[in-house]
């Protein structure tokens, strides 16, 4: 699925002032890529997930999913939260059913795919427990899981590790990358990490905050799998960095 | 001193060991006092015997009234009124809230209404509801709704408008919307409120029945309150309050103590378990 954003701009209407989130940003997300946007908090990069999530809508300018303006929620366009947004009241698999459960498919057939995926993500053996027995990696999977149930063409991915220890979080990049290797789904991956991103994507947008704008591009060509310690993901995360500051 | 410093985790470990026994050993102690105190008191006949009973004249009342059934039937009286009052406040209580969640307008208005007719204590309802049903039970039926139902009614709006709006936006963006959404998302997350305003509707019910039990010649724990009195028989009106006491210990503690315990943990409000 081809995203587009074109000359979107979004404000928040607050009682004393409002403020600009996005300003004119022009953002092309091309089928199959994994593209990573990183910036200060307040630049607007998890706004540009809501909106192509179509979770919200923008202010001025048009959000397009295949050429098509977004015009909300979809399970082709699933987004995975930072604190993973697992339902307490249901058990793991439940969780993962979810979205199965909502297209009305039959209970056998929604156990099944669910129990794959569990596997897929190691937490079958989690199957029957609650949310609140996981540690933070685990949610996250199992956020995964229930996400990639439904099939979705784009995963959107809204800072998903950043509460994580560092050894799970780079587990989790090995997984995340091998998936996308595998499926190749279009994946928008949220971070302030300049290495994650460039560990993660293919091409990495920085953006700068009051009002969001891009700033830079950045495609990256380093061969995957990659890791946080790869010797060249350092410098060019070290490049990155060098750029985000100068401005 | 580096010695004493040492020694404190022990000491506090040994101290969460004998926690619990601990406790429960002086809360024995203190009641233990308690009642020595009691017949203390009544040997010395500080007061008259008929106003001031001792701890085993009580006993004797509260053993020979539950043997005799007469306390029996004054509690399933009781409990039964409770109960179908309950369940007719918690219906009507859980409807309103719904729909006052859902639409602004009655909650704009209703809303306001049934916030202001909270602070109306519900045995002021007894007037009202003698003139329009009589001096029966559905009068008594009326108070104990009325008690229940306006605080199960705003705990339940209040879940509804306050889903954490992460779990409805999961839920859209995995498909969910319309009575699903409300269903499998909205209602189950508003839970943890509901159960709060279950529960306070429960105490409220209880006090209210007693309130009103107190005012009515039908069998029931506040008519052997009020038998007790005319007849001057302390002993059954300390007896009585026992065993109100004891029913509402049972049910507000343990009940819906352990449903609330249950519900925070499931759903993560709490990460600690209280001790």
């Amino acid at each position: 699925m081809n995203l587009e954003l074109k000359q979107v701009s979004k404000t928040f209407r607050r009682p004393r002032r409002s403020v600009t989130a996005l300003d004119r940003i022009d953002l092309a997300i091309a089928e199959q890529e994994f593209l990573c946007l990183i910036g200060p908090s307040g630049c607007g990069k998890s706004t540009i997930l809501n909106l192509l999530a179509g979770l919200d809508f923008p202010s001025e300018g048009a959000v397009l999913a295949d050429g098509v303006p977004v015009s909300g929620p979809d399970p082709s366009r699933v987004l995975i939260f930072q604190d993973a947004g697992l339902f307490p009241w249901l058990n793991v698999q439940a969780n993962t059913e979810f979205g199965l459960r909502m297209k009305g498919l039959p209970s056998a057939e929604c156990a099944r795919t669910a129990e794959s995926l569990l596997e897929m993500v190691h937490l079958e053996k989690f199957s029957r427990s609650w949310v609140h027995e996981l540690s933070g990696g685990m949610k996250q999977r199992v956020a995964l899981a229930r996400a990639l149930a439904v099939d979705p063409e784009v995963l959107l991915l809204d800072e998903p590790f950043g509460a994580l220890d560092a050894i799970t979080r780079d587990r989790l990049h090995g997984d995340l990358q091998e998936l996308w290797l595998r499926t190749h789904k279009t994946m928008v991956f949220v971070t302030h990490n300049v290495r994650e991103a460039v560990v993660l994507g293919d091409r990495v947008v920085v953006m700068s905050p009051h009002p969001g704008r891009i700033l830079a591009e950045y495609r990256i060509d380093l061969p995957r799998p990659r890791r946080m310690e790869d010797p060249c993901v350092i410098p060019l995360a070290g490049k990155i960095l060098a750029g985000m500051q100068v401005s | 001193m580096p010695g004493g410093k040492r020694d404190m985790p022990e000491r506090e470990a040994a101290g969460e060991r004998t926690g619990f026994s601990g406790k429960l050993l002086g809360r024995l102690l203190f009641f233990a006092a308690l009642l020595l105190g009691w017949e203390l008191a009544f040997r010395l006949r500080l007061w008259p015997g008929y106003l001031f009973p001792g701890p085993l004249e009580v006993f004797d009342t509260l053993a020979h009234g539950l043997l005799h059934h007469s306390f029996l039937i004054g509690i399933a009286a009781s409990m039964r009124r409770l109960l179908l009052g309950y369940g007719i406040a918690l219906g009507i209580g859980l409807a309103l809230g719904l729909l006052m969640g859902q639409l602004q307008w009655l909650k704009e208005t209703l809303g306001l209404l049934v916030l202001g007719l909270q602070t109306l204590p519900s045995i002021c309802w007894l007037p009202l509801a003698i003139l329009w049903f009589g001096l029966n039970e559905r009068a008594i039926l009326f108070v104990v709704v009325m008690g229940a139902v306006l605080s199960i009614a705003q705990a339940t709006e209040d879940g509804i408008r306050n889903t954490p709006p992460i779990y409805v936006q999961a839920a859209r963006n995995l498909g969910a919307s319309g009575w699903r959404l409300y269903f499998s998302v909205v209602l189950p997350a508003s839970l943890p409120s509901i159960v709060t305003g279950m529960k306070l509707g429960w105490s409220f019910a209880w006090r209210s029945l007693m309130a009103g039990e107190l005012l009515y010649a039908l069998p029931g724990l506040g008519n052997l309150l009020t038998m007790g009195r005319e007849l001057n028989d302390m002993s059954q009106v300390l007896a009585v309050m026992v065993i109100i006491v004891l029913l509402g210990l049972l049910t507000d503690r343990c009940l819906f103590a352990l449903l609330e315990r249950w519900i925070r943990e499931r759903w993560g409000l709490s990460r600690r378990r209280e001790r």
